[in-house]
């Protein structure tokens, strides 16, 4: 029974999942597709938590679904969301093609994960019910990839000096 | 483990990079492009998760929450650039944007 409940747990998940991911693409609006993302990581965020990824998936929605979509939701406003429908411009022929390359792709990374790994998905490791949680990923994190760790903070300061220098106004460019 | 073996969220994770690529190359609007990338970034953190269960290894988790901050900094600086192009009076259309190209 507890099975049956995890698969439709997993099942709705799935299904928020690649919803809101078609309506991303598809709104016109970038406000709404703005919204619809926010309900994509949501729901990541619980198909993590059945992979028991407890840390990510706080971090998750926290980070991503909380200080990210702000940010994005308040650039959106700036702008006034101007519609752009999902179809519109460009050749016909461009538009095709990238459904055609768009759905090679889906089938390329099926295929060589099939191929590569197909044998060998059933069976998954043994893991105690501490895995991933926040004290196991520090001590990774902060032990055998401390590297990694210091060059995401360098990342991070150099992304928000970005950001200010961009964001900054210069009277000559404002009186275009 | 309960629930669905670890192949069937690597479908969903497909599928949604595959969402995420159409996305990128469809739309012309540089808001909604980011948001695209968003979700193909999102796609990979979770086959790496589902990878990090099915081998019971945290590095995948690890190398999940390094790719989210990536994607924090990329967000960071693409807003930055949507909002400079909307003060220089560039129109929002990646079409359109054609200044750098060689």
């Amino acid at each position: 029974m507890g099975n049956f409940l995890v698969w439709v747990i997993w099942f709705v998940a799935a299904a928020g999942c690649l919803g809101s991911g078609v309506a991303v693409v598809s709104m016109t609006n970038p406000f709404y597709s703005a919204l619809a993302l926010i309900g994509n990581l949501a729901s990541l965020a619980v198909l993590f938590l059945l992979l028991s990824a407890e840390f990510v998936a706080a971090a998750q929605v926290l980070v991503y679904a909380g200080a990210v979509m702000v940010m994005f939701l308040f650039v959106v406003a700036y702008l006034g969301g101007q519609a752009d429908a999902p179809w519109a411009g460009g050749p016909r022929l461009l538009r095709g093609a990238a459904v055609v390359a768009a759905a090679a792709l889906l089938v390329e990374i099926v295929v060589v994960l099939g191929l590569a790994w197909g044998d060998n998905l059933t069976e998954p490791a043994d893991v105690s019910s501490a895995f991933g949680n926040p004290a196991q990923i520090g001590e990774v994190f902060l032990t055998d990839h401390l590297l990694a760790f210091e060059i995401t903070s360098i990342v991070l300061l150099v992304a928000a000096i970005g950001g200010v220098v961009l964001g900054t106004t210069r009277e000559k460019e404002d009186a275009v | 483990m309960d629930g669905p073996d670890v192949g069937w969220y690597l479908i969903v994770a497909a599928i949604l990079f595959g969402i995420g690529a159409l996305g990128v190359m469809l739309r012309r609007s540089p808001l909604i492009v980011l948001l695209s990338l968003e979700i193909m970034l999102n796609a990979a953190n979770l086959t790496l998760i589902a990878f990090a269960r099915q081998q019971g290894n945290l590095d995948g988790q690890v190398f999940a929450l390094a790719v989210m901050a990536v994607a924090a900094a990329e967000v960071a600086i693409g807003l930055g650039l949507i909002v400079a192009m909307a003060r220089r009076r560039v129109p929002l259309d990646v079409d359109q944007a054609s200044a750098l190209r060689g």
